[in-house]
């Protein structure tokens, strides 16, 4: 069929079953928008791009589907840039599509023109610049390919204004083809084998999991091979939620936060099943003191990511799924019951805890209760700092894509908007954001969004008036020199949503934290709820970076 | 230790960048680099001369390989390979002194392609040992600019670096 370069992208959108896009306007999309005028195709109008793409991520994150966002060139392009960046540390599978000036202006410094494509190469997966409508179609198929396949992540797709008005064929491809882009799906069946016998050996096995679990929906087949080779898991921010908190043999977070349950476990296990995972320093503390005496199985779509800090001993380079079902075929399980018995006291002996104090609001039962009256099906997303490792460790999560945080690039302002995605990608459900008081402000504009788009998110914001996280490590490790993190000049919260059609509530005693939660819960539309916690508490246990992740400061509890 | 890595790369606008670019951001370093057609339409070849260690090496070859305008990384030490880099330097020389230039062009036959009433341009082929030691005797008449391509290899015998992922 014929038709023009905006339209083929609507059709390709189409074809990719896209539901929602995320997006503003501009002059170098003006003809996008119009087909998106003529067309009809849900889209949510946000209030900055970077709120856009955060959204987009956010859906992502909550559905397992691509998610979509849409910039203007030059500076609605690089307010993408720590959006992309964010789901690109994550893995998260996003196809962001730009436009460009038109093809002659390329290069002259012309109105709103930015090289995004060389801009976002070192954080996106892959990117286009369209220079011919004949290859458009071929490229939007190739960009969803590539970002929701292999190791996902971001891919952007810069379409020059007059491509877009260009009319061309428009016949989408059914199969890609790329020559440079074959991921390895199946896992090598001697390196399985080699697990399988590893496994049999351990008298100390632990697994620790990551995303890649939640990415390549591996979480049964990762509880069943724990259940029935009795070994405890540990996983990592971005696999929350892949095991249930009260399976017996969950340990928790590992690393800089960690449990000590977890962190103990890694320290002496003897076979150490990695799976999805990638070593981040917030995990592993220093390199040679981590998990010294471990047999390192790896198992991980993304060969690179095999042997980059920790060297594996069986490497299995696959989809977690895939490889995990085949193991569970192959493995016999050890006697591993004196090692879960050491373990598990010290998982009742360390749980992560904090002190009440009469009369004093601190911000780990506020997440606590909220999380417990928000039900079942909820979606909690995070921003950064403090309040983030609370919730981590505070919200009983039950199932994966329930827990959405920004992890490898640790973004501020990534909660709000990322929970207006996961509430468009589900309506019916609860969405809550953890949010700092300093984080919410990077994207607090998004409360337009929300009461337009009727997202009822509810935003607890853990208000201790300080960039808190930073404030802890001025604390820790600078003699308490708070350098520039008190957030006095903070906005009244309540008020602020309100400004925006939203409704506000606050909570500064202990006493009232229960029935402000179900006010709020019960309140239809989007509900901010300032609760003005103890500015003191730090998020303990805690290890000093590049030290070994077993002398935690605060580990055995108060 | 030196490395020499044979690129397939999808002839594309912007892919050098994209391996360039890869070297700079992970803090690799390239000491060399060529890139030319080969007998494949739309397929280019780079070769990169790198200084790494063996880790390194294998995280930089696994990271050229997500690059999905890469087609396949090879590299070129693991087995016997032939390598040459072509320099032109240009020298000063003045009339008495170009006999005593022409014996060491013929040694290391090299060619001269230029001559001017002060200068002379030579071309020379080879590996980088035979080319620092061409620089070093043409250092006596005083250079005055050199231009190299960079080094290109193949491995020796019938066997091929093929347009195929391994
Ligand atoms: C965009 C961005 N800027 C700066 C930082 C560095 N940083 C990490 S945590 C933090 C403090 C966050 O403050 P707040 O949102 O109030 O959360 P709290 O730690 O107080 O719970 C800062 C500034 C960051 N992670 N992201
Ligand atoms: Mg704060």
């Amino acid at each position: 069929m014929r038709m023009t370069g905006a339209q083929m992208v609507l059709a390709g959108l189409e074809a990719e079953n896209v539901d929602v896009v995320f997006g503003l306007p501009g002059g170098a999309v003006l003809t996008l928008y119009d087909a998106i005028y003529q067309k009809g195709l849900r889209h949510i109008l946000t209030r900055h791009e970077q709120g856009a793409a955060h959204a987009a991520d956010g859906y992502a994150r909550a559905s397992g589907k691509t998610g979509v966002v849409i910039a203007t060139s030059g500076p609605g392009a690089t307010n993408l840039i720590t959006g992309i960046a964010t789901a690109y540390m994550d893995s998260i599978p996003i196809v962001a599509i730009t436009g460009q000036v038109a093809r002659p202006a390329i290069g002259t410094d012309a109105f709103q023109e930015a090289d995004i494509t060389g801009i976002t190469m070192p954080i996106t997966k892959h990117n286009y610049l369209v220079k011919d409508i004949n290859e458009l179609p071929r490229i939007i198929k190739e960009a969803f390919h590539i970002a929701g396949s292999g190791r996902k992540g971001p891919v952007l797709i810069d379409l020059p204004k007059d491509v877009q008005a260009e009319e061309g064929q428009f016949e989408y491809p059914q199969q890609v083809e790329i020559a440079g882009y074959k991921p390895t799906f199946t896992g090598h069946t001697g390196q399985i084998v080699r697990a399988a016998a590893a496994i049999k050996k351990a008298q100390r096995p632990l697994i620790y999991s990551g995303g890649g679990v939640i990415s390549s929906s591996a979480h049964e087949e990762l509880l069943e091979l724990s259940r029935r080779a009795s070994i405890p898991v540990t996983t990592t921010l971005t696999g929350l939620g892949s095991v249930p908190y009260d399976y017996e043999l969950f340990l928790g977070m590992p690393g800089m936060h960690g449990t000590y349950a977890a962190n103990h476990a890694i320290n002496e296990a003897d076979l150490l099943i990695t799976i999805g995972a990638r070593f981040d320093d917030r995990v592993t503390g220093k390199l040679d003191s981590f998990a010294p005496g471990a047999t390192v199985i790896h198992i991980d779509i993304d060969p690179a990511e095999i042997g980059k800090n920790v060297t594996a001993d069986i490497p299995i380079v696959g989809d977690v799924k895939y490889v995990l079902k085949e193991l569970l075929k192959r493995f016999k399980p050890a006697d591993t019951r004196a090692w879960c018995e050491r373990v598990l006291a010290w998982k009742s002996s360390y749980p992560v805890s904090f002190k009440q104090e009469p009369g004093c609001l601190k911000p780990q039962p506020v997440i606590e209760e909220f999380y417990r009256l928000a039900g079942d099906d909820v979606i909690v997303t995070t921003d950064v700092g403090q309040h983030q490792m609370w919730a981590a460790h505070f919200c009983n999560l039950k199932s994966p894509r329930t827990f959405i945080s920004s992890g490898g690039l640790g973004t501020m302002g990534f909660g709000f908007p990322a929970a207006l995605g996961a509430q468009a990608a589900f309506p019916e459900r609860t969405v809550v954001c953890i949010a700092g008081d300093g984080s919410f402000q990077m994207n607090s504009q998004e409360l337009a969004t929300a009461v337009y788009y009727k997202l009822p998110v509810k935003v607890a914001i853990i208000n201790n008036q300080y960039l808190g996280m930073v404030r802890q490590w001025q604390k820790f490790f600078y003699e308490g020199r708070y350098s520039q993190t008190s957030l006095a000049g903070s906005p009244d919260f309540v008020r602020l949503a309100e400004a925006y059609g939203a409704t506000g509530y606050r909570a500064v005693r202990p006493e009232e934290v229960t029935a402000v939660v179900q006010k709020a819960l019960n309140t239809p539309g989007p509900v901010v709820i300032d609760f003005q916690v103890d500015p003191e508490e730090n998020v303990l246990p805690m290890v000093a970076p590049n030290t070994s992740i077993i002398e935690m400061i605060g580990g055995e509890g108060f | 230790m030196k490395r020499i890595l044979a690129i397939l790369v999808e002839d594309r606008p912007g892919v050098l960048t994209r391996v360039s670019g890869l070297f700079s951001r992970r803090g690799y370093n390239i000491q060399n680099i060529a890139v030319g057609r080969t007998v494949e339409p739309g397929i280019s070849r780079m070769t990169v001369t790198v200084e790494a260690d063996f880790v390194t090496l294998e995280q930089i070859v696994k990271q050229l390989n997500k690059l999905v305008n890469v087609i396949k990384v090879s590299d070129l030490m693991e087995e016997p390979s032939v390598g040459r880099e072509l320099m032109l330097v240009k020298v000063k020389a003045e009339p008495n002194k170009r006999s005593d230039i022409q014996q060491v062009v013929s040694a290391f036959r090299a060619k001269v392609i230029d001559v001017s009433p002060e200068s002379m341009v030579m071309e020379v082929t080879g590996d980088e040992g035979k080319l620092n030691a061409f620089i070093l005797m043409m250092q006596e008449f005083g250079i005055r600019e050199i231009v190299s391509t960079g080094k290109v290899s193949l491995l020796r015998g019938s066997k091929v670096t093929r347009d195929i992922r391994t």
